[in-house]
């Protein structure tokens, strides 16, 4: 047990050391001091202000992960996220600022459009995919940039706010009632003092509950087993009753409408609205190296988000410095590459181990029976009874 | 000889279809080609819209479809070893920046050569990652598109003095145009300009083609025909397909696996550079971040509506190209295309016709028919959604021709020496 949690932490920090070590030489090579630059985001990078911008940062990282490792679990790579969350902001914006209800009524059914947008927009795949065997990754990259033009068409013509309200070009502001509010009153009241111009948004619960949500779902759940039984071995799961067919487009569903709750931080939080820039573009490709780092697990992915939130907050102290602040992003790039590296290296060298220990305990009980519990050597090794 | 190999009653069993594909692939891919001109030539004597097919309309849509076509290009020649690039984007990233870089510190052609193994860098690096360690293809693909946006923003902010991390200067000096066939200029703009059908329009294709273009539109076209020649009429192409189809077949006989793995996915890296090159020198005239925008993966899209090969890839680059090129046009024009798209659904109902598939026949009538009325009942095509007409267009290939598609049979998969 210790021995596998020491494999799983070794290579993302090894992939960390690595890449910090990569841009160390960038650095060096481009006449900038790394010292210094790692000075200022060891120091500036944990001041409050900037874990506050962590914090409101990770939270769409880490949706957009779980989005994607939902996928991962099935063996399907929605790649499509992208279009997905684009298009479910955009939709969700416009229903919001067009009903009047209630504050928690008006922020669930914003976050309910956006789900419902999403998943309509992820069936597309599923069920291409279910029907007729057409690869998700193709045809969901076909869709997120189609995204793009059908965002285009609605907002052009028929979503968009009168010119009168507002000059830029977006939907119509969304009323008090649907905007979720800041959380520096709540956390003043446990004693954690944020100044004013700080903001820390309450869409880091939306994304704990999805969390939550997450585990419940794939490892407490019949469907979770079935999910993962389809992904770690499909022939097998459907030998056992399981539609794969089925769990295809749930799964693809499932994943569509978390992914259309990426993009709504903004727009219910300090945007109040949808234009071109109150969505970022890339969370979705940004969820899959995200899912990757964290290795599908809840707790994983919300180091990865925190990790990957952090880089990018840390651009400001850097740039205020005068340091080149695009460095954190190489470190994000260098570290999801290596990570994926060092995973599969991880994965291949304890699977040979396993079937060493496999083969010794095969030979050691064909000699003599072993006794009644044998200390493993490995430790990781299957049973297998004598023959 | 066909004739005394097959015995009568096949040949009167023979399909329409099995004729079909009788014809040398050239000549299918000229007859299409020439369907293709014909349907804008008669779109254009229908509707009066004269700029469906004037030269510059024709020119911007070579231009756009250029990058279209190196990306898929480079990522043939990756999945034709059995790798998917999805990380065409990111070297194509890479070939802005690293194309930029040299246009403006050495000159045009050095920029030109120096994008190229940008792009290569970005390859081997994918091809260390799947083809070396075995990681999945479209994950590593993934993060490379990652690290090149985020490198390219990064040399951008410390390469030069005073530049955003968003952009680079302006390239001092770009290879000159030239004038392939100076001497038919003149004729071929009187047969342009007389506004014959299909003549006149095949005219303006020409000129398109051969007058003012840029060296470097020729190098990138004749890439074409060479990875043609190679990948099919060479020993090292055929070793190179063999990888994509059956690597343990081919490794049994000796063929060195790895190697032609990662030479296929450097040449890949390579092409997808050059294609970020020809997005710099054609259009901005420098690096500016994002300015790839997804056409990598649009270069993926235009491989498989090709089928794996370079000719259909070229088909589906040039629509793709050419959807493009509609969007900055007066509606008139744009509208127009609805026409031609009415035009193409019954030629491809025709075809279904020949092939005795009555029910697609009916659909494509019916489709032709609603798209003649939406002519008839609009004034406009909304602009925001011709760009995406080639998107949809290959989903349906995909939904409704996928058997005819066939990639390489062990594209995608992880291979390891022995099976381990």
């Amino acid at each position: 047990m210790i021995r596998r949690i020491t494999m799983a932490l070794a290579a993302p920090v090894l992939a960390i050391a690595f890449a910090m070590a990569v841009s160390a030489i960038m650095l060096a090579l481009t006449d900038y001091s790394a010292t210094e630059v790692f000075r200022v985001i060891f120091d500036d990078g944990f001041s409050r202000t900037n874990l506050v911008t962590t914090v409101n940062r990770a939270a769409p990282y880490y949706i957009s992960g779980v989005a994607v490792a939902i996928g991962f679990k099935m063996n399907l790579f929605n790649i499509g996220v992208e279009g997905q969350y684009k298009l479910a902001a955009l939709f969700a914006a416009a229903a919001a600022a067009a009903v009047e209800l209630p504050a928690p009524l008006h922020v669930l059914f914003t976050l309910l459009v956006a789900m419902l947008v999403g998943a309509a927009w992820a069936s597309i795949p599923a069920l291409l995919k279910a029907y007729r065997g057409v690869s998700e990754v193709i045809s969901s990259i076909m869709l997120n940039a189609t995204a793009l033009g059908v965002g285009a068409f609605f907002i052009q013509r028929w979503l968009r706010a009168p010119a009168t309200e507002s000059p830029v070009l977006g939907t119509r502001t969304i009323s008090p009632s649907g905007q979720l509010p800041s959380l520096n009153g709540l956390l003043g009241v446990i004693g954690i003092d944020v100044p004013d111009a700080t903001r820390v948004q309450s869409y880091v619960v939306v994304a704990a509950i999805v969390g939550v949500a997450y585990y419940l779902l794939i490892w407490r759940s019949r469907y979770g087993f079935d999910l993962r039984a389809t992904g770690s071995n499909a022939e097998a799961a459907t030998a056992s009753g399981v539609n794969s067919k089925r769990m295809i487009i749930t799964a693809m569903l499932i994943s569509g409408a978390v992914a259309g709750l990426i993009g709504m931080n903004n727009i219910m939080g300090p945007a109040a609205r949808y234009t071109d820039v109150s969505v970022v573009t890339g969370l979705g490709f940004t969820g899959i190296a995200i899912a990757l780092l964290g290795r599908n697990n809840p707790v994983g992915i919300a180091f990865a988000a925190l990790l990957w939130a952090f880089m990018d907050a840390v651009q400001t102290p850097l740039s205020n410095a005068n340091l080149p602040k695009q460095i954190t992003s190489i470190m994000q790039g260098i570290t999801v590459l290596s990570v994926v590296i060092a995973y599969e290296v991880v994965r291949r060298i304890s699977a040979r181990q396993e079937l060493a220990g496999l083969r010794r305990e095969v030979t050691a009980g064909g000699a003599a029976p072993p006794p009644a519990d044998p200390p493993s050597p490995t430790g990781s090794g299957p049973e297998v009874a004598p023959a | 000889m066909s004739a005394l190999m097959n015995p009568p009653e096949t040949e009167a069993n023979t399909k329409p279809l099995a004729r079909f594909s009788e014809i040398p692939r050239w000549a299918r891919l000229v007859l299409y080609l020439a369907l293709g001109v014909g349907v804008l030539s008669l779109t254009r004597i229908l509707t009066g819209a004269g700029q469906l097919t004037a030269e510059n309309t024709l020119r911007s849509a070579l231009y756009l479809a250029l990058p279209i076509a190196l990306a898929g290009l480079g990522g043939l020649w990756s999945e034709r070893a059995g790798v998917v690039n999805i990380g065409l984007e990111g070297m194509m990233v890479l070939g802005t920046w690293f194309g930029a870089y040299g246009g403006i510190a050495y000159g045009p052609w050095q920029g030109v050569i120096l994008g190229v193994v940008g792009g290569a860098i970005g390859g081997l690096l994918h091809a260390i990652a799947t083809v070396g360690f075995g990681v999945d293809h479209i994950i590593s693909g993934v993060s490379i598109n990652l690290l090149a946006v985020g490198l390219c923003e990064f040399l951008t902010s410390v390469s030069w003095d005073g530049a955003s991390a968003r952009e680079s200067p302006t390239i001092p000096d770009t290879p000159a145009n030239v004038d392939l066939l100076p001497f038919l200029k003149e004729p071929l703009r009187e047969l342009g300009s007389q506004n014959r059908f299909f003549l006149s329009d095949f005219a303006k294709a020409i000129l398109a083609l051969t007058t003012n273009v840029s060296p470097l539109v020729i190098v990138a076209l004749l890439l074409f025909p060479l990875t043609f020649f190679v990948l099919w009429k060479t020993p090292f192409g055929l070793r190179l397909r063999s990888v994509g189809e059956d690597p343990d077949a081919a490794d049994s006989l000796g063929v060195h696996v790895y190697r032609l793995k990662f030479t296929a996915v450097m040449i890949s890296g390579a092409l997808s550079g050059l294609a970020g090159v020809v997005l710099v020198y054609l259009f901005s005239g420098k690096f500016q971040s994002q300015q790839t925008g997804g056409r990598g993966f649009i270069g993926l899209a235009a491989m498989i509506f090709g089928n794996w090969r370079p000719g259909g890839l070229l088909v589906g680059a040039g629509l793709f190209g050419f959807m493009d090129s509609m969007q900055s046009q007066i509606t008139e024009t744009s509208h127009a295309l609805l026409v031609g798209a009415a035009l193409t659904f019954v030629v491809t109902g025709l075809f279904c016709a020949y092939r005795k598939l009555w029910v697609s026949t009916a659909v494509f009538f019916v489709l032709a028919a609603g798209a003649a009325w939406w002519y008839q009942a609009t004034d406009e095509l909304p602009r925001e959604i011709i760009p995406y007409f080639p998107h949809v267009t290959t989903l349906l290939v995909l939904v409704f021709a996928s058997q005819r598609l066939r990639m390489p049979a062990a594209d995608g998969k992880v291979w390891r020496r022995g099976g381990r």
